[in-house]
């Protein structure tokens, strides 16, 4: 048994690292995808191009202005003159954010009345808009109080120091510094895992069917239990090959904090794979050809990316979808993964993700099996 | 050049896909599954976050300002803690995006006059959930701080207006910030992508694998004949996938859809020459359908998905990546799309990415017809 599952083992590995090709695949995108997505996926909004026209040109319309020009948000890139030349700007897409002060603000303010901020946002993208917007009420809500103040001590200096407010302090925490990196590059090591795993579980098997090989094997004396073991081995071992790299290199490229245990992610990580190798071979048996295993496993994927919170938070998803997310195995493990990367927690929170990730194993095992034995008779 | 031997291929592919029934699934299935899972699965519309609070305080004035969180959309508080040690173990596990912590203080600092600090602990391991949660944190508090205030020098017989700067803000293109209309035109970018990645760049990688390129190699069909016929089927394949990626965008999500249809259509044809030759050069390059399939991943989908401006705003990547994703026609295309559904710029002010996406058709196209010989190695 062990002598034949040895001999599977090597033709696998043979079969794998032959090809200078696959050598490469196995290694070169994924440290890509890693970079890629690093630099790439950023909620962040920083330097928004943004042009101001000032009707008014007072003290207090330039000291609004000027907040805008030192914050770190927003790069006043144009004073214009003209409101006509806002439209035609962000229409061009050369500014996300315009803004106007008209022509009585200063003396609307000393008369005590409110005077408007003109705010127009490019809204394509919704979310930059979002946050450029709340971005745009705290500077401006921070020269009203300003602004009120000044007033009181006009009126009543005595008070100035006694009035009440109050502040809101913010403490983010396990990301003290809202990094958008922080946030997906653990995530990356799961989807790539992801799709790296269950496509080539599913390629491989499928190759041997499609150019006749499988036959072959099957005139040997080897078992169907040796035959799936020594299919799936490699790729488990390719697998957990492969998660080490994407996080050793996410993690020292990026300087990702890694606060938790290394074995609590070790175990997660595992449950994962078996989880991953489980959905290849179910794929493989419902395919016979290469091409129709790319597209069955990419509507695998696909959900599977989307709905598992990678870039998404599943609490504004429809209350119908996030029940489905629990079908998921990467929805467990992005927990585990942020869980032990940034919250450094360990299995007395994680225990229901690893139940959950340990259940679902078990069960897409079995079925892969099962129909596998079918497949082959 | 014949015609006849053309179709003659064509017809070969044709009858290939439509034996093969999931090809063809994913064809007809995979826009509407794209659409529908980008559409309902995508939000960053924050609403109903779960919030913990605990109030050191409890009296009638931490009540009020309990109150206006309870009442706001963005929030649920769904627990009152007594305790840190409940309030970090609820962050910990994800039970909590937010909590609240009100000094013990609060009122009777308020009496007394001065700023009052109340403390905001954000899960920021999802920095733009963090980000937003925060923006609409300080809202409350600000509203509530301000009306405070005002009571405050009323009762001391001081007469001020509530608000001295208002923010009149008016968001372009998508008024009402739906995360749908933002995400769903560029999903015809992925669309198509996936078309090219995972269909054509099979076609001949497959012939290699399976020994069926010698017989075809032996017919007297030249390399240009081939590529022609084995195009020609997927290119209609895809136009036939824009037309059902619009309707569904259009009539089942109600994005506006605001430019020309002529446009639409003459940019989705230019930028689906652009993924089939790329798909097709890389077939005839990997001579293996699991290396063709990886590469193309990596070429065309990661690309529209990362670096086109489908989700992640361009300009806020490091400027060295922001030069790269100008190799990768994804980014024009989307760029189109956004334009021509939300925006409804003129065709004639597109050339910006009209004439890019032309040149990477030509070249591309060039490419792949110059890559393919028929030839034994």
């Amino acid at each position: 048994m062990l002598g034949r599952l040895k001999q599977m083992l090597i033709k696998e590995l043979i079969q794998v690292f032959r090809d200078k090709r696959t050598r490469f695949i196995l290694i070169g995108p994924p440290i890509i995808q890693m970079l890629v997505f690093g630099y790439a996926a950023t909620y962040e909004i920083h330097h928004v191009p943004t042009v101001v026209l000032d009707l008014d040109h007072s003290q207090e319309s330039r000291e609004l202005f000027s907040r805008f020009a030192s914050s770190p948000y927003f790069d006043v890139q144009r004073q214009l003159t003209d409101t006509r030349q806002i439209r035609d700007l962000v229409d061009r897409g050369q500014a996300t954010v315009g803004l106007e002060i008209d022509a009585d603000f200063a003396q609307k303010l000393r008369k005590g009345q409110t005077a408007p901020l003109q705010v127009i946002v490019d809204a394509t993208n919704s979310n930059t808009a979002l946050i450029a917007s709340g971005y745009i009420s705290q500077i401006a809500l921070g020269f009203s109080q300003d602004e009120e103040k000044d007033h009181i001590y006009r009126i009543a200096p005595q008070l100035v120091e006694q009035v009440p407010s109050i502040e809101l302090e913010q403490r983010p925490w396990y990301n003290p510094g809202l990094s958008s990196r922080w946030f997906f590059v653990p995530g990356v090591i799961g989807s790539l895992t992801l799709v790296l795993v269950i496509t080539l579980t599913a390629f491989a098997v499928v190759r041997e069917r499609e150019i006749g090989t499988l036959e072959q094997i099957m005139v040997t004396p080897i078992r169907p239990a040796e035959f799936i073991l020594g299919k799936t081995l490699p790729f488990f071992l390719i697998g957990l090959f492969d998660v080490s790299l994407i996080a050793v290199v996410g993690t020292l490229w990026f300087q990702v904090p890694f606060r938790g245990h290394i074995w609590v992610l070790l175990a997660g990580s595992i449950l994962f794979l078996l989880c991953m190798l489980g959905v290849g071979l179910l794929i493989s048996t419902v395919s016979s050809t290469q091409q129709q295993a790319m597209v069955t496993a990419f509507f695998f994927i696909m959900p599977s990316i989307t709905f598992s919170g990678f870039g998404f938070p599943i609490a504004t998803m429809p209350q119908w979808m996030q029940y489905l997310t629990y079908l998921i195995p990467l929805r467990y493990f992005l927990v585990v993964l942020r869980g032990t990367y940034l919250k450094g927690v360990g299995m007395e929170i994680l225990w229901p993700q690893m139940a959950a990730m340990a259940g679902m194993s078990v069960s897409l095992l079995t079925i892969a099996i099962l129909r596998f034995h079918k497949a082959l008779d | 050049m014949s015609f006849p031997r053309v179709l003659a291929v064509a017809k070969k592919e044709v009858v290939q896909i439509l034996r093969d029934s999931r090809s063809l699934l994913i064809v007809v299935i995979m826009p509407v599954t794209l659409m529908l899972l980008f559409g309902y699965g995508v939000s960053l519309d924050l609403k109903g976050l779960p919030v913990y609070v605990y109030d050191q305080d409890g009296n009638q004035q931490s009540q009020d300002l309990l109150k206006r969180f309870q009442n706001s959309e963005y929030f649920k508080v769904v627990s009152v803690v007594d305790g840190y040690p409940a309030m970090t173990r609820a962050l910990d596990d994800g039970r909590a995006k937010m909590g609240i912590v009100i000094p013990w203080d609060f009122s009777q600092r308020l009496r007394d006059g001065g700023p009052v600090q109340v403390q905001a602990l954000v899960d920021a391991s999802d920095d733009n959930t963090a980000n937003v949660l925060i923006g609409y944190a300080q809202a409350v508090v600000q509203g509530y701080s301000a009306e405070i205030q005002l009571n405050w020098l009323r009762e001391r017989g001081q007469s001020v207006q509530p608000a001295p700067v208002s923010i009149e803000t008016r968001t372009w293109y998508n008024e009402d910030l739906e995360s749908s209309a933002f995400i769903i035109p560029g999903v015809l970018a992925l669309v198509m992508s996936v078309i090219g990645a995972f269909l054509t760049s099979l076609t001949i990688a497959r012939e290699w694998e399976r020994g069926s390129m010698e017989q075809l190699i032996s017919t007297p069909v030249s390399a240009m004949e081939i590529m022609l016929g084995k195009l020609t089927p997927y290119f209609i394949l895809g136009m036939f996938d824009v037309l059902v990626c619009a309707v569904i965008a259009i009539y089942w999500f109600h994005v506006p859809f605001r430019g020309s249809a002529l446009t639409l259509l003459f940019s989705s044809a230019l930028f689906l020459v652009v993924v089939l030759s790329l798909g097709f050069f890389i077939s005839v390059v990997a001579k293996n359908q699991f290396a063709a399939s990886q590469i193309a991943l990596l070429i065309t989908f990661l690309p529209a998905f990362l670096l086109s401006g489908f989700l992640f705003s361009i300009e806020q990547m490091p400027i060295a990546l922001q030069w790269i994703t100008r190799i990768f026609p994804a980014r024009y295309y989307v760029s189109l799309l956004k334009q021509v559904f939300l925006k409804g710029t003129p065709t004639a002010l597109l050339y910006a990415d009209l004439i890019p996406l032309a040149v990477f058709a030509l070249v591309l196209a060039l490419l792949a017809t110059r890559s393919f010989h028929k030839r034994l190695e």
